[in-house]
This record gives C-alpha cells, structure tokens and sequence, in this order.
C-alpha cells in the first residue's frame, strides 16, 4: 500500500509517505475458547450471561488498545472479538480482564485459548457463524446465538464500522452456506437430535409431558426445542435450587417441582431431560420399574445431557423406557457427518471467498488505499471529461490543450486537499475508520462491492 | 384363469419389488409406484374373484387354490383400504410380499375340479368366509405392525440401526395401529365365528361340535381376547402387545390351514387339493 501508482510527486499532500499514513490498519483479533479446546467446566466457568457481555464489552471498549469489541457466549463457546489499535497489548487486556473477572489465570487459560489475527479471526467468526465449527456441524442456533450476542453488543454501543461489517458479512455468509449447501439440512443439534428421536417414540409430541430436571443451559435448548414442537405440552421443571426452577419454568409457561417430587411426577411425564451437576443417578431403576405399571406401559423416554449421568442407563432395559445419554444423541448425529463431509467443502468454499472479499475491503479501509481511491476515482472523471471536451476543440493548439489539462489536474489535487488532511487525522480520539468507511461510501469507492 | 393369475402375481412381484426400492431409497416416488402397482394387481384380482363367483355361482372358497387367493385378495384389499386413511407406507413392505407368496403358492395348487356341493350356497356361509377372511386379512396386517414394532423398538433401544430407525413410524403409531387392526379384527372374527355357528347349526343341526377346527378358532380367539383384555385393562402396550400380535396370528395361521392339513376337521373341503 506503500507505493504509490503514477503520481507526480510535487505535491506532498498528495503523496501520503509512511510516517504519514494510519500507523495500524483496523487490526482484528479474536481469542476464543470451544468445545474442541476447553473442558465444559472451564466453559462455564468463563461463560458470560446477557447482563455481564453488556458490562464486559463496555469495560474491554474503554480500554485505549481497543476500539471495537463483541463477545459471544454460547454453551459451547466464548469467543472475544475485538479491532485492536496494538495488537499485542489488546490481547493482554482481555486476557487480564478474563483473570479479573473469572480468576482464570492467564497461564491456564492460554493453554486452551485460541488467539486468531487478521483474516484468520474472519474466518473463524465466518465459520462459527455458518456452524461450520459447531460440535454438531451445520446446526442451525448458532447464527441465532451470534446475532444476538452482536445485537447485544451493538446495544452496549462497544461495534464500529468493521465489526459491523464483519458482522454483517458473517449473516450472509451463514445464509449462502445454509442455502447453497445441504449442511443444515438433518437432524444436527443434540436437541434436534432428541426431538427426532421422540418423534420415533412419540407420534406426536402435541400434549406430551416434558419434566425438566436440572436448569442447564443444553436442557434448555432441548426444552425450547421441545416446546417448539409441542402444542399445549405441560412443562414441569425440577432443580435443585427451587428458585430457578421457578424462574424457568416461568419462562416457558411450566411449572416448577421438587427435585422430591420428581419419582411421583413420572407417572404424568413424558419426555424426562435431565442436566442436573448430580454425581449420583437422580432416577433410578427403583423408581421407574414400579411407575411404568400405573403408566399403563406409556412410552416413556429419557434425555440424559448430563455429565456424569443423571439417569440409571439400566432403565433403557425397562420395556418402553428408553434413555439415551449425550453419547448416544452424538451417535444419532454422527450417522449424517459423512455426507455433510462433502458439503462442508462446498461451505469452506464459500467461506474462503467471504473472507477475501473481506479482508480486501479491510485493507481499503486504510488512508492511502482511500486517499488513492478517491485520487483516481477523480483524475478518471476529469481525464474523461477534457478527452471529451478537447475532442470537440479541434482548433486548438497543442499549448492550449496542455493548459487545460494542467488546469484539470490543479482543480483534482485542490479538491483532494482539504479530504486528505482530514482522513490523514480526522482528531486525535476520533475513530479513523468511521470516517473512512463514509468516505468510501460517499465517493462510491468500493464499487458497490457490498 | 392361469394367465390372469399370472398378471396378478406380476404386479403383486412388482409392488414388492417397489416396496424394497421404498425401503431403500426412500423416494415417495417408489412407494407411490408400488401402491398404484398393488392397486392395479387387486383390480386384477379381484376381476379374478368375480369371474370365479359367476362360474361357480358362490363364494371361490371351495378348496385350497381357491382359499389361497380369495386370502390374498382380503389381504391386498385390507391394506389398500387402511393405506387409504393412514399413513403406514411401510406395511406395504409386509404386505405385498405376503400377499404375492400366498399367490404363488396358489399358482402351484392345482384347482380341484369337483363341484362345489350344494351346503356351500348359504348366505350365512358366504358372510362367514367373508367376514373370517377379512380379519384374517386385518390379524395379518396386526402381525406385520408387529414385527415393525420390534424392529424399531429394537432399533430404538440398542441405538445401534440408523436405517430402521430412520424410515419405519414411531413406536406409539406402531403400537396404536396394531391395536385398531387387532381390535378390528377381533370384532370380525368374533361376528364371523358367530355366523360359522349360526351355519353349523342350519347344515349340522348343531353349534358346537368338538370339531378340530371349532376349538382351534375359540384358542385363537381366546389368545386375541386375552391381548385386548391386559392391553385395556393392565396396559399391554409396546413389546408385549407386538408379541402377542404375532402369536395370535401364528395360532390363527395354524387354525387356518394346519388344522386342516394336519388333523381331521369338517372344513376340510375348504383346502383340499
């Protein structure tokens, strides 16, 4: 971006040395931790709830290293993006930050973190957001999940104009991928793999008793799920401290039990998802044998998400009882991964090409490239017009056309001279990619590549 | 009427052959071929079973080839009517194979020639055999329900086949279909062992007789008795009830046919050959 293309250099304002120019393009960082790399104790433990993404990104966005930032939060992942003024000292920030806030070392915590820079960040949150790094590729939440967490982010006001476009470019790469490629297209998630498999139980879920036990985050998905696909279904939710149980069955219009009750609460449920932090089974083969008689051998079937177990795998030998534990949904999804195999070439494809769209707008978003831009955008549009004019003037002469064609040239740097010192230094607090980002729109600089 | 039996069994080897496409590809398309295919082979059939009626001027149920494919024709039938209200396209897989190995070996028996004897010109024997038939027709399709059943509870319980547990219904459908076959069924047999007896006792002068047959029919009876009574009142669902579904219709079978090839009976005129 250095060398400048054909310039007559007698004009230093219109040859931006290197001194001169943004001394760090928008660099972008990400440092994650997933399901691949960390434990789901250490997952939890760094997870962020909706009110603490609003406060750590306003806290992150206030650091001087940082000038945009946005977090995801899943139960599969946490993910900090951020556009760092230096790179290096950003990344110590967030990572002292995470110590702060979490008292996770730095020390462990870099031993399960992946720090991506530059296109590398891109293609991982474009990847994230088209599920194609999902434990269950191609399952359809995450997009939902990341939208949200950016909206959140936005709310907090911590987005500028490249996470925004970052963003933006990730919906709709997510969207190509989910439309251009059969990666969506089966039962992906553990929680649509259990509502598959209750529809294989079940005829229809309309009206069946969901008892939740444990108010984990994977129950809850699976209960939305469920929800989703129940008309008038009874919810019960049992969990350890009353409390959230009661808050979440509120949510989702269910009623909140005793973990006490739950032996008693099996003769009217149907479908039992359970998560619970338990060591122990919560449900026993004791407490099934017994009630499946008074059920009159309804059907009844166990989620087990938890880990370790909350359910007796030996209730899966009681006849119509069935218990599947997460391994076995895993098992239920790993039947589809081959074909997705082959999809998920096309995807990475489609990413790929994302991502060098991005990173070459990206790298336009710099002082020079736009100063260069707007400079041959310019001297284009007069060249065409005095090639024009002076082919309508023939009578001229060869010092007259030369006149005018100076005087064109003139008129360009003059009009360029006032923008270029702004974008050069708009003020010192102020986000130089704002104002570039608008000069490239307003002089159409990136050719409707949007 | 060996060439038309031959154009039924073709379209009922073809509907099997499309049933196992079905299974398979799983493409609507086969099992919508295989149906129309199964339509077409019982159009046929029962073309088959009018002509034999006019010939005859009753019933095509005097011995064994006759037997055999008016069976069929009560099978293919049945499963027509129930694919019509319900969607069970799998049973087509139970259903057009039984029906066309039942056709085949009716191919191979000849027809005996004799006349059919004047008893058999009753209405009430014609409302028998074709009430009989009919459940006969509805305990098969009980039993074929059955054993999906146990392949998918099976396949449901070991989390070990994907392929079943991918194409057949849930196990409460299953479950829930067996028992209205069976519930049907049950209450046709019972109307068609009434109306054997009300027979018996216009031809025999008596209800019961300590025939073979008669007492064969009350087991099996009893067996289906026995399912609905513990399903109704004990909840006999699921496995169990599968089971039972199967071993009421092998005790069927055997009242059907074995009683009359292995032991002595007065419906032995039905099925000789």
């Amino acid at each position: 971006m250095t060398n400048l293309p054909d310039g007559n250099g007698d004009d230093p304002l219109m040859l931006p040395d290197i001194p001169d120019r943004n001394p760090d393009p928008p660099h972008i960082v990400l440092i994650g931790i997933n399901h691949k790399t960390a434990p789901v104790e250490m997952r939890e433990k760094l997870a962020f709830c909706p009110d603490e993404t609003a406060n750590a990104v306003a806290i992150l966005r206030n650091s001087p290293d940082i000038d945009e930032v946005m977090i995801i939060s899943t139960c599969n992942r946490v993910e900090v993006l951020f556009i760092a003024k230096e790179p290096s000292r950003a990344v110590l920030k967030v990572f002292s930050y995470l110590e702060e806030t979490r008292g996770i070392s730095p020390d462990i915590l870099k031993t399960m973190a992946y720090v991506y820079h530059g296109d590398a960040a891109v293609r991982h949150i474009f990847r994230v957001s088209a599920s194609l790094d999902s434990m269950m590729i191609g399952e359809p939440q995450i997009l939902g999940q990341v939208k949200e967490a950016f909206k959140a982010s936005v709310n907090a006001k911590s987005t500028g104009v490249v996470i925004n476009r970052l963003m933006h470019k990730a919906f709709s790469t997510a969207k190509r991928v989910r439309s251009e490629t059969g990666i969506g297209g089966h039962a992906v998630s553990i929680s649509y793999a259990a509502v598959e498999l209750a529809k294989k139980i079940f005829d229809s879920l309309d009206g069946k008793t969901v008892l939740l036990v444990g108010a984990g985050e994977m129950a809850e998905l699976a209960v939305e799920h469920l929800t989703r696909n129940t008309a008038a279904g009874n919810l019960l939710v049992a969990n350890r401290t009353f409390a959230s149980a009661v808050a979440l069955a509120e949510r989702f219009h269910g009623q909140a039990i005793r973990l006490e009750e739950i032996p008693e609460k099996l003769k009217i449920a149907d479908i039992i998802i359970s998560s619970t932090g338990s060591l122990d089974f919560v449900i026993t083969v004791s407490q099934v044998q017994p009630i499946m008689r008074q059920r009159k051998n309804r059907p009844l079937f166990f989620i087990d998400i938890a880990v370790p177990r909350d359910i007796d795998p030996a209730i899966n030998k009681i006849a119509n009882a069935y218990v599947y534990d997460i391994d076995d949904l895993q098992g239920v999804i790993h039947e589809n991964i081959e074909t997705r195999q082959a999809e998920s070439v096309k995807a990475e494809r489609i990413v790929d090409e994302s991502v060098i769209k991005f990173m070459e707008w990206l790298e336009n978003l710099d002082v020079v490239p736009t100063i260069i831009g707007l400079r041959k955008k310019l001297t284009a549009i007069a060249e065409m017009e005095v090639a024009k004019t002076l082919h309508a003037l023939d009578h001229l002469s060869a010092d007259d056309r030369q006149a005018i064609v100076k005087m064109t040239d003139a008129m360009v740097k003059k009009f360029l001279h006032d923008p270029t010192l702004f974008l050069k230094n708009p003020g010192s607090h102020r986000n130089k990619s704002v104002y570039l980002n608008f000069a490239r729109k307003l002089f159409n600089l990136d050719n409707g590549n949007d | 009427m060996a060439s038309l039996h031959f154009i039924i069994i073709l379209f009922y080897l073809f509907s099997s052959a499309g049933y196992a496409i079905f299974l398979f590809a799983q493409k609507e398309i086969f099992h919508q071929i295989s149906y129309r295919l199964l339509m077409a082979g019982f159009v046929a059939h029962t073309a088959w079973v009018g002509y034999e009626a006019v010939r005859l001027g009753t019933i095509p149920a005097h011995n064994l080839h006759h037997t055999l494919c008016f069976a069929a024709w009560c099978l293919a039938g049945v499963y027509l009517l129930v694919k019509y209200r319900f969607r069970l396209n799998m049973l087509g897989l139970f259903a057009a194979p039984l029906a066309l190995v039942i056709m085949i070996a009716a191919f191979f028996i000849p027809e005996a020639t004799a006349q059919p004897s004047q008893i058999f010109k009753s209405l009430w024997l014609v409302v028998h055999i074709v009430i009989i038939f009919i459940a006969e027709a509805s305990m098969a399709l009980a039993c074929g329900t059955g054993i999906l059943y146990l392949i998918q509870e099976h396949a449901v319980k070991t989390k070990s086949n994907r392929f079943f547990l991918k194409r057949l219904p849930s196990l409460e459908f299953l479950d829930r279909t067996g028992y209205v076959f069976i519930a049907a069924g049950f209450t046709l047999l019972t109307i068609g062992l009434i109306t054997g007896f009300i027979y018996a006792q216009l031809v025999w002068g008596r209800f019961w007789s300590w025939n073979n047959k008669e007492i064969w029919s009350v087991i099996t009876w009893l067996i289906y008795a026995a399912l609905l009574h513990e399903r109704l009142v004990a909840g006999w669902r699921g496995r169990r009830a599968a089971i039972m579904s199967i071993i009421g219709f092998a005790a069927l079978l055997f009242t059907f046919l074995g009683v009359n090839l292995l032991m002595e009976g007065h419906h032995d005129e039905f099925t000789r050959w």
